[in-house]
């Protein structure tokens, strides 16, 4: 792997060593740099299309899977459809990621597909981190999609991650969820310049007391704009919870557009949101500890993504 | 110490809130303002925190004027306030907020220590968030922790203590000002309604209607704190002989 790719791997995951522990697949340009399957995950290249099929065997508990992405100079438009089976009964972490990194004037691109296949009382915890770096003026682009399907009893936890430069970023989120699953989302993040965000969940409820509870928190700076839709579609006796804050600074923009939809009549669902600046009692009360504004508007900040 | 000097203060309207109050918060000493409620008490101690600028006056911190010094600066050099209504956030843990007003990390003990003085268990509340599922008890007494976790304090402010806090936390927190003020030798200047807090105190000012009505020794000002007072008039004269029936 190249130089760029390692520092983007550092930043990416605190797990990196130089290699990771466990099963893992590094995207390098759309190449492979580097792959190792477990016992009881095995990672396989797709034959029809770019990209991956990690098996993790019924089962299989505490390991972690690690499939980062690494677009490391401009010109390249790199597209992947990674699919993750998820065998019954297995518990494991999944930690994903997106480095884009450009020194010129092209373009950097990366389109990650990733379809989650949770059997039956399966448990996944799915970290991703997404980044762009570099000071070209090429556009840093990440665009993932991601489709889960989780049956009966099974949990997905997806915490996401996009902290900073990345020029612009259109996500794509939808789930459909059986009798009893359940999915909880924490997406973060954080805008700044003219970067531009868009993210868009769709939520279908349709096992008998499955549930799902979306949190957002978007900060936007500078002159850069965010837009977030959700629709969570309740079909049968489910719960559905979204919540959506957005925190502006500066000149920054956002349109939040929550949807729900409840088919059932024991359908329970509940969408909170809240945009605008950071309420100004926040900051004198760090003043009153001693902070500077703008240091108390950074912890301020650095909380709410972290929440 | 803390003196204000002359200190008036009026809002945008022009209602005058503060008219010429001067006193003085000696170290050491646990000062306690009581007075009616709209009778400018909170005004004052945002005033001393540097939350609102006098439209008159002086503050002195040790002798040096502090009157121009903003929040920033009022909290570095030794002045604490503790909110009458505390501030949620999302996102901000106990644990970061302790951390913040001590200006370095604490250990699991030093946490136990300051929350331990206004009731509450370290280990069960550290780790959430300064947010609405506090209820209102549990955020005022995070907020008070806030101000005793401060390091190098000169002048402590705490407007209306004991609102929100049970029977029980509040004789841990009466022994806390108490502790504060025998071990410490900061100002302590409290506002409150509180018997058990008058009681503790060495000095009372009595603040109403924007100006000092009393001011003094514990003993000589408590008996005779509730003299004069009488409560509001019914508008419909209902308190008169005579009056609407």
């Amino acid at each position: 792997m190249n130089d760029t790719t390692f520092s983007l791997l550092s930043i990416l995951s605190d797990d990196f060593n130089g290699t990771y522990n466990g099963a893992f697949n590094i995207r390098e340009n759309s190449q492979c740099a580097g792959r190792r399957s477990t016992e009881n995950i095995k990672i396989e290249s797709k034959t029809d299309e770019p990209g991956l099929d990690i098996y993790i065997k019924p089962g299989t508990k505490g390991e972690t899977v690690y499939i980062p992405a690494c677009v490391t100079h401009g010109n390249v438009d790199d597209l992947v459809y990674n699919d993750f089976h998820v065998g019954e009964g297995a518990d494991v972490v999944i930690v994903a990621g997106c480095g884009v990194h450009t020194d010129n004037d092209e373009e950097a691109k990366h389109n990650g597909i990733h379809r989650f296949f949770l059997a039956k009382g399966s448990h996944v915890l799915y970290k991703e981190k997404h980044i762009g770096t570099g000071n070209g003026t090429g556009a840093k682009k990440i665009d993932p999609v991601t489709d889960a399907y989780l049956e009966e009893d099974s949990v997905l936890e997806m915490d996401t991650v996009q902290i900073s430069g990345v020029d612009s970023t259109f996500r794509k989120t939808s789930a459909k969820l059986g009798a009893r699953a359940k999915l909880i989302i924490h997406e973060r993040i954080m805008t700044d310049g003219d970067e531009k965000a868009s993210t868009d969940f769709s939520v279908d409820l349709n096992g008998e007391d499955s549930g799902v509870d979306l949190i957002s928190r978007s900060v936007a700076k500078g002159s850069s704009h965010q837009e977030y839709h959700s629709r969570i579609s309740g079909n049968c006796r489910c719960t559905g919870h979204s919540e959506c804050d957005a925190i502006l600074v500066g000149n920054g923009t956002v349109n939040a557009a929550p949807e729900l939809f409840a088919g059932n009549i024991d359908a329970s669902l509940i969408h909170e949101a809240a945009i605008g600046k950071i309420a100004g009692e926040q900051i004198i009360k760090l003043r009153t500890l001693g902070l500077t504004q703008e240091k108390a508007e950074e912890k301020i900040i650095e909380g709410f993504l972290r929440g | 110490m803390l003196e204000l000097k002359g200190i008036r203060w009026q809002l945008e309207s022009g209602e005058e809130i503060l008219k010429d109050v001067s006193l003085t918060v000696p170290d050491g000493k646990l000062t306690v303002i009581t007075g009616p409620n709209g009778g400018g008490k909170t005004s004052l101690a945002k005033i001393i925190a540097g939350l609102e600028k006098p439209t008159a006056g002086e503050i002195l911190l040790d002798g040096k004027n502090i009157t121009d010094w903003d929040i920033t600066e009022r909290a570095v050099n030794g002045i604490g306030y503790a909110f009458q209504q505390p501030v949620r956030f999302k996102g901000i843990r106990v644990r970061d907020l302790l951390e913040l007003a001590a200006g370095e990390t604490l250990t699991e003990g030093e946490m136990c220590d300051v929350l331990g003085e206004v009731g509450l268990c370290a280990q069960e509340y550290i780790d959430r968030d300064v947010d609405a599922s506090l209820s209102g008890g549990e955020s005022k007494r995070i907020e008070i922790a806030s101000v005793l976790a401060r390091r190098n304090s000169k002048v402590l402010v705490f407007d209306e203590p004991e609102a929100g806090i049970d029977l029980w936390s509040f004789t841990g927190l009466i022994d806390a000002f108490e502790e504060l003020k025998h071990k410490h030798g900061e100002a302590l200047l409290i506002i409150s309604h509180q018997e058990r807090i008058l009681d503790i105190a060495d000095n009372i000012i009595v603040i109403a209607d924007g100006k000092i009505r009393m001011q003094g020794d514990k003993d000589e000002i408590l008996p005779k704190l509730l003299a004069g007072e009488k409560g509001n008039k019914c508008p419909l004269g209902k308190d008169k002989k005579g009056g609407m029936q």
